[in-house]
């Protein structure tokens, strides 16, 4: 995920971020690792240990990202998600959520996502990684880890039930092809390079993917879930 | 996936104690009637027969087998475990905890409830003549107990193991059969003692005498069942907060103290640190792997890739990622790719770990399964290693190919190395 960062990031570029974590020395942690602005492009223009704070602190400086945590006291990341959605779908300077989590529980991160993140990290980033996830969550894009890129594989996973819409509970066999180079920890650059496409290529299955979870009749995310005993 | 990872569970605190006393269980596998000689037999370490041989024998003693027999069922409690390896029957309780069942009251009194019963049983028969006509009512009723009996049995291990729907039409049945099995022996006991004539009458007080048991006793009853099921839910809130404190104390607290004292040490620290948040990770996210034993072999292919991927962790002190998309029983061919595949982590960890976390995917799609472990570290040219390393072209290529399957090995100089393992499962 490196390899993105003189495209993207560097100094000449700023982003402002939120930080949700009810830990308070993991906020500190966070901020030490990325918040030195003249370096990353990073400014932390706030800080929030709960849903309610949150909320507060999001729509009194409305960043371009906020870094969620899954498990928050009040409700946890998704009822952020849920009373910040007019500010994400906002057609100027929407408010991208990336959910960065110590949980890989599989309900947890498909439900950030559905929720409307735009990716999802887990704590064990580097801080380079986590700048570079930032800046792409900045744009718009989607942040797959390999962890997640796998619940998604194994959710949309072929059954033999009829999906009730073909064009949302589907991956194109491309996208099945992107996420397992992501799953094997492919870089997008890399991906790109394996099956003959450009970055931007990559970047836009990748989203694809990502609306279609966010969007897609529950048919098969429930019956999945149900398999785990999720639900 | 993690769909069934084991459960470590408090592996740390519990080597210095001694083995938990061997406690007598009837076995609830195999079982005949109420599984009392299978458990004997796993206790006392003796073939099943034998055990099952001195019962018949001693069932010829004036029927002193049945009495023993009858007295094991009630007093002894149900569990698990096959009977053929004598510990697994004692160590392994009903839902995998340790359990220190006592002989509750209940049991106690039903034991002697049942001994006086045999004694004026036994007496009967001595006497001859006049008492043969008790015998066949009393031993219906004695049929019907049995039924009934078993069926509680039932009832309990419905509780640890998922019962059939199916199988529960027949548990109902039998319950009835046993019911009215013992209605029938005491009808006839009414009929043999009295005359028919007054069956009408006995059977009218005797309604009478239960309703008004029932309408005066009956608000104490139901408060008592409130109560008691009150008092369940609260020991079992608190038994499973003793249970959480107690892993915390044995896995967390353990590890923290000695990453304390391993503090100047920064790879013992990360690999203490690694193996703990494994652990606890399990413990948390994966409920169902939940009482497992931690020891025994993986039989799903995403748990064997995990356990691999673990042991790999610990030994080199190496992070690897690993995902498992859906997930198959093993088979031989899948544990020769397991093989393979652990051999392909440890190259990775040991000659591509300064470069980054290992990436483990493993992928079951249809009948195939394909396995990749990639690292970031310098990469090598395959061809020009030396010809007596029999790592990669023995263990991993040659083992793939001997099971039918294949493997690649991409590896750019300065780009890491990444192992392609693919194998169709074996057909059904």
């Amino acid at each position: 995920m490196t390899e993105n960062t003189e495209a993207t990031g560097g100094p000449e570029r700023r982003v402002r971020v939120v930080l949700v974590d009810d830990h308070r020395m993991f906020r500190t942690g966070v901020q030490a690792e990325i918040g030195r602005t003249e370096e990353t492009g990073v400014e932390v223009v706030g800080e929030a240990a709960d849903v309610d704070q949150a909320v507060t602190v999001i729509t009194a400086t409305r960043p371009e990202v906020v870094l969620l945590d899954v498990h928050l006291p009040g409700g946890g990341g998704v009822e952020v998600l849920r009373r910040c959605a007019s500010m994400m779908s906002a057609a100027e300077n929407p408010v991208r959520f990336l959910a960065l989590s110590v949980s890989d529980a599989a309900e947890d991160v498909i439900g950030v996502i559905r929720g409307g993140a735009r990716g999802y990290v887990t704590k064990t980033i580097t801080g380079t990684d986590l700048v570079d996830s930032v800046f792409r969550v900045q744009d718009g894009d989607a942040v797959f880890s390999p962890r997640l890129a796998g619940f998604v594989l194994d959710a949309f996973a072929s059954t033999d039930a009829p999906p009730v819409d073909e064009d949302m509970d589907r991956l194109t066999q491309r996208e099945r092809e992107v996420l397992r180079l992501i799953a094997r920890g492919y870089a997008y650059k890399e991906i790109a390079k394996q099956l003959f496409i450009s970055v931007k290529t990559v970047e836009s299955h990748v989203s694809a993917v990502l609306r279609k979870l966010q969007l897609s009749n529950r048919h098969e995310l429930t019956r999945w879930a149900t398999a785990r005993r999720l639900v | 996936m993690p769909t069934a990872t084991t459960r470590a569970a408090s592996s740390l605190a519990s080597d210095p104690e001694e083995p938990p006393p061997r406690k007598l269980y009837r076995s609830a596998d195999g079982r005949l009637l109420g599984g009392v000689a299978r458990g004997l037999a796993g206790h006392l370490g003796l073939p099943v027969v034998w055990v099952r041989f001195v019962f018949l024998g001693l069932f010829f003693a004036d029927g002193l087998g049945a009495l023993l027999y009858a007295v094991f069922w009630i007093v002894v409690p149900l569990g698990v475990g096959g009977v053929e390896a004598p510990r697994s029957v004692f160590e392994t309780a009903p839902d995998g905890r340790r359990r220190l069942r006592k002989p509750d009251k209940g049991q106690v009194f039903a034991l002697v409830a049942l001994l006086i019963g045999a004694m004026i049983f036994v007496g009967n028969v001595d006497m001859g003549g006049k008492a043969d006509r008790y015998i066949w009512p009393t031993l219906l009723i004695g049929a019907g107990s049995v039924l009934v009996w078993r069926q509680a049995d039932n009832a309990r291990r419905a509780r640890w193991m998922e019962v059939g729907r199916s199988r529960r039409v027949l548990q109902l049945a039998r319950g009835l059969a046993g019911v009215a099995l013992v209605g029938l022996g005491l009808a006839v006991f009414i009929v043999v003692r009295g005359s028919a004539a007054q069956l009408g009458n006995v059977l009218t007080a005797a309604i009478a005498v239960l309703t008004g048991i029932a309408l005066l006793a009956g608000p104490y009853l139901v408060r008592m069942t409130q109560d008691l099921s009150e008092e369940r839910l609260m020991r079992i809130r608190a038994q499973e907060r003793a249970e959480v404190a107690a892993h915390v104390h044995d896995s967390v607290l353990h590890t923290l103290t000695l990453i304390q004292r391993n503090a100047d040490d920064g790879g013992e620290v990360r690999r203490l640190a690694r193996a703990q948040e494994r652990e606890l990770r399990n413990w948390l996210y994966n409920p169902e792997g939940t009482g497992k034993d931690e020891d025994d072999e993986p039989e799903n292919l995403a748990e064997a890739v995990k356990r691999a991927a673990a042991e790999v962790e610990d030994k080199h002190g190496v992070p690897l990622e690993v995902v498992v998309v859906g997930d198959c029983p093993l088979d031989e061919r899948l544990t020769a790719q397991m093989q393979a595949a652990r051999e392909a982590m440890v190259n990775a960890a040991k000659y591509g770990g300064e470069g980054g976390a290992v990436q483990v995917y493993a992928e079951v799609e249809g009948r195939t399964v394909f396995v990749s472990v990639r690292d970031r570290g310098p990469g090598f040219d395959l061809d020009s290693v030396p010809g007596d390393r029999m790592g990669v072209r023995e263990s991993i290529i040659g083992r793939m190919q001997r099971n039918g399957g294949t493997a690649r090995l991409r590896s750019v100089p300065g780009g890491g190395t990444e192992v392609e393992l693919e194998m169709e499962r074996a057909s059904e």
